[in-house]
């Protein structure tokens, strides 16, 4: 590495933790959901990764030899994640040459611009995201049907959350288990909810990340969901209600993978409960009362931006130290 | 100059009288200019939607609280189409403002979109030649459309990914058939409807829209 | 000062978009094609000629304490006669800056120079000040209206390139907007500082 003598405040803290590690065990952390999206979508799934990783890569080794004129940073595998991570929010069917715009995008603007990986205030791929789903909003919403997929034949591309948008469905028509396994369009890593909680909970196991970030984005948005089925009536709705937003849209990948990003999420456990639900709580008004059916991205990106507001008031109290009394 | 009372409100009024006189003598110069673009710009907006006409006869309605003007155009003393400028307050972007021209028999001949803040892309094909939504009504007969994207169960085309902008689209077309029913007299006359009449229409109207909330 | 750098001095040390940061909203707002950066700069380096001059010549006349508004009085005379003059002669061009015409008025350039610079200098020193500063800011919406026309929509001062489905459409929106204006922003300090 380019500094061998790395100057930093107290702790001095040693763990086995290097960020190439860690990336890598999110990288196979993801791998559950590629494998159930190939099964669902077909090998186009792996056509599109591919894409989006080796320009990831591609990108980020050119601004930072051309440009920055520093050592290569692409063996952190961080770009390696973002490709991952944005190919996982494209629908299968996308043309590769918008991968490669969401890659330059992702990568060049959302990272490097700031100087690279621990200095962008946003997630990179949720910003290459968001930048192609108002750049191309058709090619980016048209989904294809899952191979022998039943969930609803009338409206075929539909996402469960665009459709309950248009009202061409209504939250107790939808196979529940069927979401579970995968089995709706959608964007390649999002469908598979079952293969995503499985990658959380390795990288739990692992310690790459704490359970406090996708328990405080998930459990708002249940509780969010709870609260207006019981305003709806109740009934069925109590459980299908919270069951349907959990399963549907970027909510499982956006909670386990994009919300815990370390350089755009608070520091400390408090700020990120407090992140985690303001995540929860914007995504659900923008699913029920925006204008888009989904606002996972958004919310986060939202909160990436409140983070550096987090992490400056919400902070441990510092050992020794006692509040004066006044 | 001093900051004197007396220094600052004489300064003021002059400076006031001369920039007024000044901004009152452009208008007297360009009002005319004015008038003269804004009514080219209608008798283009209506000679965009109809066939070849001499004169038009304008009249307007108060349809669900907005304007909608119709002007019946006319060549020596035949009837020869309707352009209706009717609106929506539907849009994804607000307001969205159409002529919509109809043949003395009902027949939808053109739509032209006169203004319109539509997500760039999407909705903003509205106002393309040629688009989904004009095909799906262009020299149909009016009253045999059931206006209705094919989502809520009706049977027009919508744009692709801009179904809200669709349905204000056709809301507003809709609205032009209204006003051209009452214009032409046809309301009167048609199926059986007793007395349909704009106010009439105005009540069917808002019941519907209690119905989809 | 030498003339001709007053001039210059507006286009490139002074440029109100990418220097001075001044009058963000039109330079967001109005810039979806190169046309309507065009307009928007002529029309705004028309006002700020105009005004800058009136400003000069009855600078010594105006009370300290009056001449804010005694200037706005000026500048919205000018915005006002320029917008009656674009809806006259104009038409499409005025229907498609809309609301930001009449928001020159409040458009800080404006007020900037004349507090700044003509109440100041003498009558043909503002005049220059007002072509200069005018000039970069022109010359400014024109090039982030060209790039944004471009990467939006595919074309050029209106003459489609044939590659509109493969642009990203968010260049015309509000967010290409941030995005073209820092980027340039970057550029325009970086070559001008070499």
């Amino acid at each position: 590495m380019a500094n061998k003598f790395i100057v930093a405040t107290a702790p001095h803290m040693h763990n086995p933790h290097s960020t190439q590690s860690l990336m890598r065990d999110v990288i196979l952390a993801l791998l559950p959901a590629l494998g159930l999206s190939v099964a669902v979508y077909g090998l186009s799934v792996l056509y599109v990764t591919a894409i989006a990783v080796v320009s990831c890569v591609l990108v980020e080794y050119l601004i930072q030899k051309f440009l920055f004129k520093g050592a290569p940073t692409i063996c952190n595998l961080s770009a390696v994640v973002t490709g991952m991570l944005l190919a996982f929010n494209l629908p299968s069917n996308i043309p590769w040459w918008i991968i490669v715009i969401g890659a330059v995008v992702a990568i060049g603007v959302a990272k490097m611009t700031f100087g690279g990986l621990g200095h962008n205030p946003f997630n990179p791929a949720l910003v290459g995201r968001v930048f192609l789903l108002i750049a191309y909003p058709v090619q980016m919403t048209s989904f294809p049907q899952p191979v022998g997929d039943e969930y609803v034949d009338a409206f075929a591309g539909a996402t469960p959350l665009a459709a309950l948008k248009s009202h061409a469905i209504e939250v107790g028509d939808v196979n529940l288990l069927n979401m579970f396994a995968g089995i709706m369009p959608g964007s390649m890593g999002e469908i598979a909810a079952a293969a995503l909680l499985v990658g959380g909970l390795y990288m739990l196991w692992r310690r790459v990340i704490t359970w406090h970030i996708p328990v405080a984005v998930l459990g708002s948005m249940a509780v969010f969901a709870f609260i207006v089925a019981l305003t709806q009536g109740g009934g069925e709705l109590l459980y299908a209600m919270p069951a349907f937003h959990l399963l549907a849209g970027g909510a499982m990948l956006g909670a386990i993978f994009m919300a815990t990003d370390y350089v755009t999420s608070p520091m400390t456990p408090k700020g990120m409960i407090i992140y985690g639900i303001g995540i929860g709580v914007i995504t659900m008004i923008i699913r029920l009362w925006g204008a888009y059916p989904e606002g996972m991205s958004f919310a986060i990106l939202l909160m990436n931006a409140v983070t550096p507001l987090i992490n400056k008031y919400v902070k441990p109290r510092r050992f020794g130290v006692t509040t004066a009394k006044k | 100059m001093k900051s004197t009372l007396f220094n600052m409100v004489a300064v003021l009024f002059t400076v006031t009288l001369i920039a007024s006189a000044g901004v009152g003598a452009v208008n007297m110069i360009t009002a005319d200019a004015i008038a003269a673009a804004n009514a080219a710009a209608t008798t283009e907006a209506v000679a965009n939607v109809l066939p070849e006409f001499e004169n038009t006869e304008i009249s307007e309605q108060t349809i669900d609280d907005m304007p909608i003007v119709v002007y019946t155009a006319t060549k020596g003393d035949e009837t020869v189409g309707y352009a209706v400028e009717s609106m929506t307050k539907n849009g994804f972007g607000g307001a969205i403002r159409m002529m919509v021209g109809f043949a003395p028999d009902g027949k939808i001949l053109n739509v032209n979109v006169l203004q319109q803040a539509e997500t760039p892309g999407l909705g903003t094909k509205m106002a393309d030649e040629d688009n989904a939504l004009l095909r799906s009504i262009k020299d149909k007969k009016a009253w045999e459309i059931e206006f209705k994207v094919k989502k809520d169960g009706g049977e027009l085309d919508a744009l692709t990914a801009a179904t809200i902008s669709s349905r204000a689209y056709y809301d507003a077309v809709a609205r032009a058939y209204e006003a051209y029913k009452v214009a032409c007299g046809y309301a009167d006359k048609a199926d059986g409807v007793s007395g349909a009449t704009a106010t009439n229409n105005e009540g069917q109207k808002t019941q519907e829209g209690g119905q989809n909330e | 000062m030498n003339k001709m750098q007053i001039v210059l001095n507006g286009i490139l040390k002074n440029n109100p978009t990418f220097v001075l940061v001044l009058g963000m909203c039109p330079t967001l707002g109005t810039t979806t094609s190169a046309i309507n950066g065009l307009g928007m700069g002529v029309a705004t380096m028309a006002v700020l000629i105009m005004s800058n001059l009136v400003i000069s010549l009855i600078k010594n006349f105006i009370p300290d304490k009056v001449r804010i508004p005694a200037f706005i009085v000026v500048i919205a005379s000018f915005v006002t006669i320029i917008q009656m003059l674009m809806q006259a002669y104009v038409p499409s061009l005025y229907a498609s800056l809309g609301v930001f015409i009449p928001l020159i008025v409040v458009n800080c350039i404006i007020l900037g120079r004349a507090e700044a610079f003509a109440s100041k200098n003498g009558a043909v020193d503002s005049i220059l000040d007002g072509i200069g500063i005018g000039l970069g800011f022109t010359i400014a919406l024109t090039l982030i209206g060209a790039v944004r026309e471009i990467l939006g929509s595919g074309a050029i001062f209106g003459f489609s390139l044939g590659i509109a489905d493969y642009m990203p459409l968010v260049f015309v929106l509000a967010p290409g907007a941030f995005f073209v204006l820092g980027y340039m922003m970057v550029l325009f300090n970086k070559l001008a500082k070499k």
